[in-house]
């Protein structure tokens, strides 16, 4: 069999690689432009002003976008860390235990995933509020912990990787049920954990809807609520366009690093076969 | 003891229940409270409690469906999503097939770069592309200027479609990619091994063997991508400052966001709320009966 490289695939590839590199390009470079490079030269070559452009973003209003940065990373790390504490206990019950229930409590979980959004934020909103605590880190971060497809991956991952006999033969040696969890199952559970956190990670640092409805103090955005309040100042303050579009790159940056860092833990194939079930 | 054990998976679920039942039930059954009341001014309308809430039984659900506007931002997003999502996953399985070739080059590169857009936020998303909109500042216009040309507009009218499906394609199409290309991997390929002797074209192979076999996987997809365009937010919320002609009703989510927030309407959002979630529900569950009826048979 002839092993010559099929060319029209990989053009096609290439093109699809290429669209899907322009806007990060275009970002990349326009950051480096001054405010008055940015209306006048020719985007795809890079300007002279990436060192005021951060001087000057971190110079605004004292550094709050820094702040916008050191939040998102809390809110995301802390709320992905609970998410997948929470899921792998649930799923490890859900996957581990035969029990009268057991099936409504996991279909009604699953069904928290077709609840749209904004039916859920507009209420939580009051509620919190009634309990003072709308407008606080708490009010971002408590909503985001329960994920039901973290607990739907962590039921599969814990069928599958922790056997009956190895959990059969330390309960016959006496050991506590909470301890079977920590010591046996939690470590043979972990790269999916780890898979499950990442994808938790994205869903909140990439929210938008839940932080905008809840927050009102710039002090607490994320920093994609943060960039959007900047873009609207910049509608009436175009000076403020060269800010949003160096923070735009900055704020892409970290989570590309995840992404490439952690490739190996990044099992979409986890995700299939959700249908099946 | 044996009492105890029965209770040990309760006492594992214990954290996931409690959450549920504050950050799901409770605010589901506030929202259908609050839906089914209204503020009514008490008196001479005078002092701190001369409002009260009064029971208006299903009058907020008629007043917001009778709103043209929740109608019209339905057939928006409708509109949007029928561009969409054939164009996604259109994109998504063709990328995915090309990956899935023994003889196609630079594969690693290509599924890395498709897949990098899951990386970065819609609102950032969109802010990217909102800039390379803009006449002023976008390299397409500027070749298009140079050659002679006027773009296309793609802040007003029709092409602010065009605007928003480029960049929810651009966001969605890699991380489809990767759930149907991992499908692909997993199937044997023995199965394609002897067709490819016989001289069936890949085409051939792709169309009559692949695809039928990665059907659940493409449901998948199609179920998962169908619901996030219903929930279209950030996109357009983001585009606004750019243009005058998205309003604030575009979507009915953000015809709830501004109801609530904006005008302080908080139960007629809530019943427009309610319907959102109803109507979703109602979609997916009967799309699910549907393919697992086709699947059963």
């Amino acid at each position: 069999m002839k092993r010559r490289t099929s060319w029209v695939p990989t053009l096609v590839l290439l093109l699809g690689a290429v669209y899907c590199l322009i806007p990060v390009l275009w970002v990349l470079m326009a950051a480096t432009k001054s405010r008055s490079e940015l209306f006048s030269t020719f985007t795809f070559l890079p300007g002279s002003g990436l060192w005021s452009n951060l001087a000057e973003l971190t110079a605004y209003r004292d550094g709050v976008y820094w702040l916008w940065m050191l939040n998102s990373a809390l809110y995301a790390g802390v709320g992905a860390l609970l998410s997948a504490v929470v899921s792998a206990v649930s799923g490890y019950a859900l996957a581990k235990f035969d029990f009268r229930g057991r099936g409504v409590i996991f279909t009604v979980i699953l069904t928290g995933v077709l609840m749209p959004p904004i039916t859920l934020a507009v209420p939580q909103y009051l509620l919190l509020a009634k309990v003072d605590l709308a407008g606080t880190y708490w009010s971002v971060l408590l909503p985001s912990i329960l994920s039901p497809y973290g607990i739907y991956l962590a039921r599969v991952y814990a069928a599958a990787a922790v056997p009956d006999e190895v959990l059969e033969a330390a309960r016959m040696d006496g050991a506590r049920e909470l301890r079977l969890f920590t010591s046996i199952a939690w470590p043979m559970m972990l790269p999916g954990l780890v898979t499950i956190f990442l994808f938790q990670f994205v869903a909140i640092w990439n929210n938008f809807l839940l932080p905008y409805v809840m927050l009102a103090d710039d002090g607490t955005f994320p920093v994609t609520v943060g960039l959007y309040s900047l873009l609207q100042q910049g509608a009436s303050r175009p000076a403020l366009y060269t800010l949003v579009i160096t923070g735009a790159l900055l704020s892409i940056i970290p989570l590309i690093a995840l992404f490439l860092g952690l490739q190996r833990y990044w099992r979409v194939d986890l995700l299939s076969g959700v249908v099946k079930s | 003891m044996a009492h105890t054990r029965r209770l040990v998976p309760h006492g594992f679920l214990a954290p996931a229940i409690v959450l549920f039942g504050l950050f799901f039930a409770l605010p589901i059954g506030y929202a259908a409270h609050l839906s089914l009341h209204s503020m009514q001014v008490k008196g001479l309308g005078l002092g701190r409690n001369a409002r009260e809430e009064v029971w208006v039984g299903l009058d907020n659900y008629a007043t917001a469906l009778a709103d043209p506007e929740l109608l019209a931002g339905a057939g928006r997003v409708l509109r949007y999503g029928a561009m969409l999502v054939p164009t996604m996953l259109g994109l998504a399985l063709l990328f995915a097939l090309l990956l899935d070739l023994p003889r196609t080059r630079f594969r690693a590169f290509s599924r890395l770069a498709i897949f990098l857009p899951y990386a970065v936020p819609g609102i950032i998303a969109s802010l990217l592309w909102g800039f390379l909109y803009l006449p002023s500042v976008s390299p397409g216009y500027f070749l298009l200027n140079a050659a002679g040309w006027s773009g296309p507009d793609l802040l007003h009218g029709d092409g602010l479609f065009l605007a928003l499906t480029n960049i929810s394609v651009w966001g969605g199409t890699g991380f489809n990619m990767i759930v149907i290309y991992t499908a692909l991997r997993a199937v044997p390929p023995e199965l394609y091994e002897s067709a490819r002797l016989d001289g069936c074209s890949e085409a051939q192979i792709a169309w009559r063997i692949k695809i039928p076999l990665i059907r659940p996987s493409l449901v998948l997809t199609f179920f998962f991508s169908t619901i996030a365009t219903l929930q279209v937010f950030a996109e357009p919320m983001t585009l606004r400052p750019l243009t005058n002609s998205l309003t604030f009703t575009w979507s009915p989510y953000m015809k709830v966001y501004r109801d609530a927030f904006v005008q302080g309407g908080l139960h007629s959002a809530a019943a427009t709320a309610v319907v959102i979630a109803a109507v979703t529900l109602l979609l997916s569950f009967s799309f699910l009966k549907l393919v697992n009826r086709r699947a059963a048979s």
